[in-house]
C-alpha cells in the first residue's frame, strides 16, 4: 500500500469520543490557527444541556461517504475527493443557501454571515495533505479527539469505533469514527443523586442546623 | 483612607502625589492600560514563510506543556505542536494554544513608568531604579530593615526564583520575602514535607496510567491541569476505578466510577471515614506500615471514631459511597492519590493533605510503578518556585530559613555573615495585615496580583493605598501595578530563558524566543541592577541566565531538593530532569522512595491524623450557604496574561455564579439572572449559572477578575496555622436575586 493516499497518511483514521471531553475548546482555539483558516474555527463543541451536566461533544465533519450536504448544495459548491475529505464550500461557487446546514444529519456546516458563504471542517486539510495530524486532534488534552491508526484505538480503548449511523430511514456511512461506550446503563448527573437524601433540600434559612458539629 | 485628607505626613514625599494610590480613574487607566484583547497575531493573519519555531513550554500551570513558538522579526506570531515532548505530545488546552497572543500585545509595557499627578509617565531607567532606591534606603532607615517586603511569583524561572530569594535578604537585607505560591501549593508543601521529609510529588505522572485506582481529591484536573485528563482517561483504559472527590460535578467527575460530592471544609473526616472502612476491613498493609512508618497507632485511634454514618453526616457523602471509595482503593493492586487547591485552599489545609496522607501510607502503595502519590501544581513553576528562597521561611536547596546548619551552608555560600542572613519573615497575607498595621511601608512586587488574588480584596486595597511606596515589575499593568509609585517593564516568560520545574518536579528549559520590545529589560537584569544600586554589585555578578543556574545549582548541593547535577544541556537533551539529581552522572529521580526509604532522618514516613474541625467560618442562619471559589478553563491565575488574550476572553467572558436548581428555585433564581453575593466581608453582583453539576448547599465563582465581581471580595483571609494559606475553597454567604 502506498504510504500516503492524496495527501493523507494512509491508515490514519479520525475517531470522536465525546465521553473524554472536557470541554475545554482547545480544538476549536487550535482549528482557528490552522493555516488558512485565519482565526475562524471550521469544528464546534456543543454542551448537551449545561444546565444538567458538563457533558460536552465537539463536532468535526464526519466526511460522509455519500455526503447529504454535496448532494443537495444547488451550486455544486462541495466537493468530495478521492480519499473520502468533504471539503468546506468552494468561494466561487457557493451561493450562501445553508441547504448544506439543514440537511447534514450531524449539524457540521455553519453559514458564515460576513463571507456569504458556508464553511466547515476539511479534516485540516491544510496539514494533512502534508503529512500532519489535524490540528484539533494532536491538541485536545483528552484525546476525546483521536487521529491514527484503528488497530492502535482499538487496542488502547474499550470503546469501539462505529461509522454507520441510521437517521429514520436514511443510513449514513462515515470516513470519521465515533466511539461507543460499552454497555454502560445510565449516567447520572444531578449531583443530588450522590448526595444522602436527607441532605437534598437546603436548609430552611430559619432552622438552619451547623452541619457536623 | 483619612490621611489622603490630611496632607502630606512625614515621609509622604512632596504631598503633590499622594503615594500608592491611582491618580487616573480606571476608565482612563483601562483605556491606556488594558486589558484590551488581541485577537490575532500582531502582524495580522499572513503566512511568516521566515519563521522559525523555538521548542520551549507553556507559561500556564505546573503542567508545562512542550510547545513550539513560532518567532518572526523578534515577535512570536503563532505556535506548532511539539509531539516529541514527553508528557504532552502535542497537547494542549485553550491557554497553551493562545498564549502566544501575549507576545507583542498592545497592552505591553515598553519602558519604566513613574506616576504622576494624572496617570504614569515613561521614564528612563536611571531615573526609575534610582526612585526605586531612594524609597527603599528612606523607609528602611526610618523603620527598620524589615519595614520594605518583597513578593515574588511562582509563575517564574527557578533562575528568577532563586534570584529574588537572594536580592531581598542579601541587597534588602528583609526577612519579609515571599511569593505568590503561598495562596497556591504551601499546604501540599507542609504536609509533604511533614509526612515523607521532602516536598516534591512522589511520582512522575507516567505512574498515573499504570494505576488500577485513582483518587482525585479537590482537583479539577478538565479545567485546571487538561493535559493530565489524558492520563486519568488511559489509566480507566487500563482497568482503573475512578474515585473523584469535589463539591461540583467537574468535567472529570462526569464520568468517575464513583463521585463523592464533599461537602466544602469536610474533607480530612472523608479521608479518616475511608481509612476507619479500609482499617475495618483489613485493607491496610500491616508489613509496610511496620518497616517504612511511625504513627499508625494514633492514626488507627482517631479513625475509629469516623463511622461511615458520622462521616456522612459530616461530610454530605453517603454512607455507601465512602464505604465504596474503601473497597476500591483498599484492595486495589496499584493506586495513585492525587489532590490540589481544593483540599489544601483551607484554614486546615495541612490537615486535609495529611488525611488523605494517611490513605495512600496505610495503604503501602508508594515509590512503585503505578503507586504513589502527587499534589499538582497550579502555577507555571509552582514546584521550582518554592525551593530555590523565595519563600519567607526557606533558603535555596529547599532548606529550612531556622536550620543552623542550613544558614551557614547558604551564608558562607552567599560569603555573608550568618547573622546578616534574615530569619524567617511573613507570608503573603501577613505581609498586607503588616502593612494594615503599618508596620511594612514599602513593597517591591514582581509577577504577583495581590488585589485581585488575596482574599478580602478591599483590605488588600486599602493596603495598597497605605504603603508609601509601591514598585511593581511587570510585563502589563495589572489591577495592583495601577496603585504603584514606580512600574518596572520586565519580561515576559517567552523573552528571556531559563528553567522551570514541573508539577512532578521535572526541571525543564525555556528557550529565549525573542528579546523584550521597546525599552523593556529582562527581570533578572533590573534585578540586579537593582542589586548593584544597593551597592551589592559583588553578589550579583551574573552576565546571562546560566550564571544564575549554575549558582542556583551549586546553592542547592546538599539541599533537599538537589540540582547540583543538572546543566542547561543536560537538562534540554534529556527533555527535563527530575531532582534529586546530586551529580553530572547521576539520572535524576522520578520516581521518589523506590528504596522504600523516606527522607526524614530515620527514613520513615509519618502519620499524622487529625480531628475533623469546621473551616474558620462556617453557615449560619445569618449566612446560609457555602461559597467556594476556582478556577475556568480559559483564564489563567489573576488573569492579568489571560483577560488580555480575545479567543480566551470571549470563551468565558464574566464570572458567573453557579446555583443548584434546588437552591435556585427557593430564592426564585432562574438562569442568567443577576444576583447578590454576601459574606461578612464584601458583597458582589453577577449572573447566576443555575446548574445540577453543584451542591444547593453550596454557590461557586470563579476568580480570575478584578473589581466589583472579584470572588476576593467575599473571601476570607484567614490562614492555615502551618502554611499559612488563605481559605479560598470555604466561607458562609447568602445569596439573592436582584430586583432589576
Amino acid at each position: 500500500m502506498p504510504d500516503r493516499e492524496g495527501g493523507i497518511v494512509n491508515g490514519f483514521d479520525f475517531f470522536i469520543d465525546p465521553s473524554r471531553c472536557i470541554g475545554c475548546k482547545a480544538c476549536m482555539q487550535a482549528c482557528m490557527e490552522c493555516d488558512t483558516h485565519r482565526g475562524r474555527s471550521m469544528i464546534h463543541l456543543e454542551f448537551v444541556d449545561r444546565s444538567v451536566s458538563t457533558q460536552t461533544s465537539p463536532v468535526v465533519c464526519m466526511h460522509c461517504e455519500d455526503p447529504a450536504c454535496a448532494r443537495v448544495c444547488p451550486a455544486d459548491a462541495i466537493k468530495q475527493t478521492e480519499d473520502g475529505i468533504v471539503h468546506s464550500s468552494l468561494k466561487p461557487r457557493c451561493i450562501g443557501c445553508s441547504n448544506c446546514v439543514l440537511a447534514c444529519p450531524f449539524g457540521v456546516p455553519h453559514y458564515v454571515a460576513e463571507i456569504d458563504q458556508m464553511m466547515k471542517c476539511d479534516m485540516c486539510f491544510d496539514r494533512t495533505s502534508i503529512g500532519k495530524k489535524p490540528m484539533c486532534a494532536t491538541v485536545c488534552p483528552s484525546q476525546a479527539l483521536y487521529y491514527g491508526r484503528a488497530e492502535d484505538i482499538e487496542r488502547m480503548r474499550v470503546e469501539t469505533p462505529i461509522n454507520q449511523f441510521q437517521f429514520g430511514q436514511q443510513a449514513v456511512r462515515t470516513k470519521v469514527r465515533l466511539m461507543s461506550t460499552p454497555a454502560t446503563d445510565q449516567l447520572d448527573f444531578d449531583i443530588l443523586s450522590f448526595m444522602p437524601e436527607s441532605d437534598n433540600q437546603v436548609p430552611d434559612i430559619t432552622e438552619f442546623a451547623i452541619w457536623g458539629t | 483612607m483619612p490621611e489622603k485628607a490630611a496632607g502630606p505626613e512625614p515621609g509622604k514625599g512632596t504631598g503633590a502625589i499622594i503615594m500608592a494610590t491611582p491618580t487616573l480613574d480606571e476608565i482612563g487607566l483601562i483605556e491606556r492600560y488594558g486589558p484590551h484583547l488581541q485577537y490575532e497575531p500582531s502582524g495580522g493573519w499572513t503566512d511568516y514563510p521566515d519563521s522559525t519555531l523555538v521548542k520551549t513550554h507553556c507559561c500556564f500551570c505546573g503542567v508545562q506543556c512542550g510547545i513550539q513558538l513560532k518567532v518572526h522579526e523578534n515577535k512570536v506570531v503563532g505556535f506548532e505542536p511539539w509531539e516529541e515532548f514527553p508528557v504532552n505530545r502535542g497537547m494542549l488546552c485553550p491557554k497553551g494554544v493562545k498564549r502566544y497572543l501575549q507576545n507583542d500585545h498592545p497592552d505591553r509595557l515598553l519602558a519604566p513608568m513613574i506616576r504622576t499627578q494624572d496617570g504614569f509617565r515613561e521614564a528612563t531607567w536611571d531615573d526609575a531604579l534610582n526612585r526605586t532606591v531612594e524609597a527603599i534606603r528612606r523607609i528602611q532607615a526610618q523603620y527598620g530593615r524589615d519595614a520594605f517586603a518583597m513578593l515574588g511569583g511562582a509563575s517564574m524561572t527557578n533562575e528568577k526564583a532563586y534570584l529574588i530569594g537572594k536580592f531581598a535578604r542579601v541587597a534588602l537585607r528583609t526577612a519579609n520575602i515571599d511569593y505568590n505560591g503561598r495562596l497556591c501549593m504551601v499546604s501540599a508543601g507542609a504536609a509533604n514535607k511533614m509526612a515523607f521529609g521532602v516536598d516534591r510529588a512522589a511520582n512522575p505522572w507516567s505512574d498515573i496510567p499504570l494505576a488500577k485506582a485513582v483518587i482525585i481529591a479537590g482537583a479539577n484536573i478538565g479545567e485546571c491541569f487538561p493535559i493530565l485528563t489524558d492520563y486519568v482517561w488511559r489509566a480507566r483504559d487500563n482497568g482503573a476505578k475512578i474515585i473523584v472527590i469535589d463539591p461540583r460535578m467537574t468535567p472529570i467527575a462526569r464520568t468517575a466510577d464513583l463521585f463523592l460530592p464533599v461537602r466544602p471544609g469536610r474533607d480530612s473526616a472523608l479521608a479518616n471515614g475511608i481509612l476507619h472502612v479500609m482499617l475495618e476491613r483489613g485493607w491496610v498493609d500491616q508489613e509496610f506500615i511496620e518497616a517504612h512508618t511511625t504513627g499508625f497507632e494514633e492514626v488507627e485511634r482517631l479513625v475509629s471514631q469516623y463511622t461511615p454514618k458520622r462521616t456522612e453526616a459530616i461530610t454530605g457523602v453517603p454512607a455507601a459511597s465512602i464505604m465504596r471509595a474503601a473497597e476500591i482503593w483498599g484492595p486495589a493492586e496499584t493506586s495513585m492519590l492525587l489532590h490540589a487547591r481544593g483540599v489544601e485552599h483551607h484554614s486546615k489545609g495541612v490537615e486535609n493533605c495529611l488525611s488523605y496522607i494517611n490513605l495512600v501510607l496505610a495503604s503501602g502503595r508508594i515509590g512503585k510503578p503505578g503507586c504513589g502519590y502527587g499534589t499538582i501544581t497550579g502555577q507555571g513553576n509552582g514546584q521550582g518556585g518554592r525551593e530555590h528562597g523565595q519563600r519567607c521561611n526557606q533558603l535555596p536547596g529547599a532548606r529550612d530559613i531556622e536550620n543552623p546548619e542550613h544558614r551557614k551552608f547558604i551564608a558562607d555560600f552567599w560569603r555573608i555573615a550568618e547573622p546578616d542572613l534574615p530569619r524567617t519573615g511573613l507570608t503573603s497575607c501577613e505581609i498586607f495585615d503588616a502593612i494594615e498595621a503599618g508596620k511594612i511601608r514599602g513593597l517591591l512586587t514582581i509577577s504577583f496580583n495581590p488585589l485581585v488574588s488575596i482574599p478580602d480584596a478591599d483590605r488588600t486595597r486599602a493596603a495598597l493605598e497605605k504603603l508609601e511606596f509601591l514598585g511593581c515589575i511587570d510585563f502589563f499593568l495589572s489591577e495592583t501595578g495601577r496603585y504603584a509609585d514606580v512600574v518596572l517593564a520586565g519580561s515576559l516568560q517567552e523573552e528571556d530563558e531559563g528553567t522551570v520545574t514541573t508539577g512532578e518536579g521535572r526541571c525543564v528549559k525555556l528557550q529565549q524566543s525573542v528579546t523584550p520590545p521597546g525599552d523593556a529589560r529582562v527581570d533578572w537584569e533590573i534585578l540586579t541592577d537593582l542589586a548593584g544600586r544597593l551597592d551589592c554589585k559583588e553578589y550579583f555578578p551574573y552576565a546571562i541566565p546560566n550564571d544564575i543556574f549554575r549558582e542556583l545549582a551549586a546553592a542547592s548541593k546538599g539541599g533537599s531538593a538537589d540540582y547540583s547535577g543538572m546543566t542547561y544541556a543536560r537538562i534540554e537533551k534529556n527533555m527535563g530532569i527530575f531532582w534529586p539529581c546530586p551529580s553530572h552522572n547521576h539520572p535524576g529521580t522520578p520516581r521518589l522512595f523506590e528504596d522504600g526509604r523516606f527522607h526524614h532522618a530515620d527514613g520513615r514516613a509519618r502519620f499524622f491524623g487529625y480531628e475533623y474541625r469546621p473551616p474558620a467560618e462556617d453557615v449560619d442562619s445569618e449566612y446560609p450557604i457555602f461559597f467556594t471559589t476556582g478556577r475556568v478553563v480559559s483564564q489563567y491565575l489573576s488573569g492579568n496574561q489571560t483577560r488580555r488574550i480575545g479567543p480566551l476572553v470571549d470563551q468565558y467572558p464574566e464570572p458567573l455564579c453557579e446555583v443548584h436548581p434546588v437552591l435556585a428555585a427557593k430564592l426564585g433564581i432562574t438562569d442568567g439572572d443577576i444576583v447578590r453575593v454576601q459574606t461578612r466581608r464584601g458583597e458582589i453582583e453577577l449572573p447566576a449559572h443555575v446548574v445540577r453539576t453543584i451542591r444547593p448547599d453550596t454557590v461557586f465563582v470563579p476568580y480570575h477578575w478584578p473589581g466589583r465581581k472579584s470572588a476576593n471580595l467575599l473571601t476570607n483571609r484567614v490562614l492555615d496555622p502551618i502554611s499559612k494559606i488563605p481559605e479560598y475553597k470555604v466561607c458562609a454567604c447568602r445569596i439573592e436575586k436582584v430586583a432589576l
